[in-house]
């Protein structure tokens, strides 16, 4: 069964197009990735997904649901979760305080008693509490959980920022150019995070990466995109065989 | 305690309610409000034509000041919470302006510019001093609720908090209203303590003193805006015998803070019993490290 379904989909940006009738379908429980030179559309495929930006054209199904066009906040209650390609922490809260804020579906409690304090609001923020700790555990944040995240060192920002899209429970991660930024090192270190997180929290995740090498190892199914549309998909080793992509990689260095 | 001392501890108080309001809308929630001042009318003129045109209690006068306050709140945040940045605020000090104006003009039911006369003066210091502190408890409790953490993602990166499920327009809408009641009921308590309003108590002046409160204090931290309105209230009336110095005085202090430590005078600090066990303990490995 497919988790998440596009179909041609196309946004256009004045005169310039950035998606082109991009469709697309993500089984239940996979981690794919799409890869694609600087400026191929990448970001804009998840913008519109997130339902940060409206697509021109084409549809966006979730699961049963259409969700094109859906505004951000609540394509994040349906259960899809992000993270950003330059890293969009809570800067001035506490590593704990990121995490905890991502769980806030989980406390049902009201705007009148975040005013007027009540048992069940100090129950349900207990229980933010454990939720958030349990998490930070998880990912291995648990020792800086209250230092502040814009003092964390760059691979552990990078790491509560998945950390706090984990929180809130998503079926689907998507993940923009997670290793951004990385020394080879902390790439090594950021890929079998994934996996771990992909085995361990029945998540079905979908990831951008502009250096092909990176999903090589970790990807089970590559769509290439250049120029907003796809050109290849297949296998990490197919994608890697096919000339039409390594002409548009080396292509977009010489250019 | 004489009189004068206890009208600046009203005034205070007053200014105190109008500066929580601003604090958790533009310290805690991101939003510049640059037309408190139009709020403070809006709660000031409804109170003050119910108490005595219409011999309405005090208290209902002023719960229909916060009333009024809150849903002009929410017809000035539908279409203007949505932009972006800095015309949210360039909308608020048009707010401002308009109904300065609007109260000038209306003038059989305002006044006009020559203001509501001989207004029973029923504020009194454990009145402004109840509810000064009511409102700090409320908005306190707020802000460390899962609604306040919201507020605050929205101020930090509003794309991230959205992403993470917060209807940050909701938010927006309630922290405004909550703040437009707050400035409401200050401007009630304003009128009923003067015994006198008029549109040009309501300029843009009043605005920029309360947002200069909120910045000098610290913009995340209620302490700081507790602090700032008691200092910054009562120092132009305590520097009165300095007369023609005193207001340089005052600007003098403000730029100096924004110069030394422009995220306020208390940033985000809060006084709680557990920050200031951790400013003792602190010093502790400071120590061994020197």
């Amino acid at each position: 069964m497919s988790l998440l379904e596009i179909q041609r989909l196309t946004k256009d940006f004045g005169g310039v197009r950035a998606v082109d009738k991009f469709s697309y379908k993500l089984e239940v429980g996979a981690l794919n990735a799409i890869i694609g030179p600087n400026g191929a559309g990448k970001t804009t495929i998840f913008n519109l997904i997130t339902g940060i930006y409206d697509p021109t054209e084409g549809h966006i199904f979730f699961g049963d649901d259409e969700i094109t066009g859906t505004i951000t906040y609540q394509i994040a209650a349906k259960g899809i979760a992000r993270t950003f390609q330059n890293i969009r922490l809570f800067s001035d809260f506490s590593v704990l305080d990121n995490v905890r804020t991502a769980c806030h579906r989980y406390a049902s409690y009201t705007i009148w008693e975040g005013l007027i304090p009540t048992p069940r609001r100090r129950r349900e923020e207990k229980a933010l509490a454990k939720r958030a700790w349990r998490l930070l555990e998880l990912v291995g944040l648990a020792d800086r959980a209250h230092e502040m995240s814009k003092n964390l060192p760059y691979g552990h920002q990078r790491r509560l920022e998945i950390a706090r899209a984990l929180a809130q429970e998503p079926t689907l991660l998507l993940l923009d150019e997670p290793a951004a930024g990385m020394n080879p090192d902390e790439t090594v270190q950021l890929m079998d995070f994934i996996e771990q997180i992909h085995d361990s929290f029945d998540l079905t995740i979908l990831l951008i990466e502009h250096h092909m090498e990176v999903v090589m190892g970790l990807a089970d199914d590559i769509v290439v995109i250049d120029f907003g549309r796809t050109i290849a998909r297949g296998t990490p080793e197919e994608v890697q065989a096919n000339p039409v992509v390594i002409e548009a990689y080396l292509g977009a260095e010489e250019g | 305690m004489s009189q004068y001392y206890i009208g600046i501890l009203i005034l205070v108080c007053i200014n105190l309610l109008a500066v929580l309001g601003l604090s958790l809308m533009t310290g805690f929630t991101g939003l510049f409000n640059f037309g408190q001042a139009g709020f403070l009318a809006v709660g000031a003129y409804t109170a003050t034509i119910l108490t005595t045109r219409y011999s309405v209690p005090f208290a209902a006068a002023l719960l229909a000041g916060m009333i009024t306050s809150a849903l002009t709140s929410f017809v000035i945040g539908y279409p203007t919470l949505r932009l972006k940045g800095d015309y949210f605020a360039i909308a608020t000090l048009g707010f401002a302006e308009a109904v300065r104006l609007l109260v000038e003009n209306l003038e059989k039911i305002t006044g006009g510019s020559r203001g509501i006369p001989r207004i029973p003066t029923l504020t009194n210091l454990p009145v402004a001093l109840a509810a000064a502190v009511v409102a700090l408890i409320l908005v306190a409790n707020y802000v460390r609720s899962r609604h306040g953490r919201s507020c605050v993602a929205i101020r930090e990166d509003e794309l991230a908090a959205e992403s993470i499920g917060v209807n940050s327009f909701r938010y927006k809408q309630i922290v405004f209203a909550i703040n437009a009641m707050l400035a409401g009921l200050a401007g009630g308590l304003l009128a009923h303590y003067i015994g006198f309003i008029q549109p040009s108590m309501f300029s843009i002046i009043k605005s920029t003193e309360l947002i200069v409160m909120v910045i000098f204090g610290g913009m995340h931290s209620l302490t700081g805006a507790v602090f700032a309105a008691l200092v910054l209230t009562s120092m132009p009336e305590l520097l009165r015998a300095a007369q023609a110095w005193r207001l340089v005085v005052y600007g003098a202090l403000v730029v100096l803070i924004m110069v030394v430590r422009p995220e306020g005078l208390m940033g985000s600090w809060e006084l709680t019993p557990a920050n200031v066990k951790a400013l003792f303990v602190k010093s502790r490995p400071a120590q061994e490290e020197g």
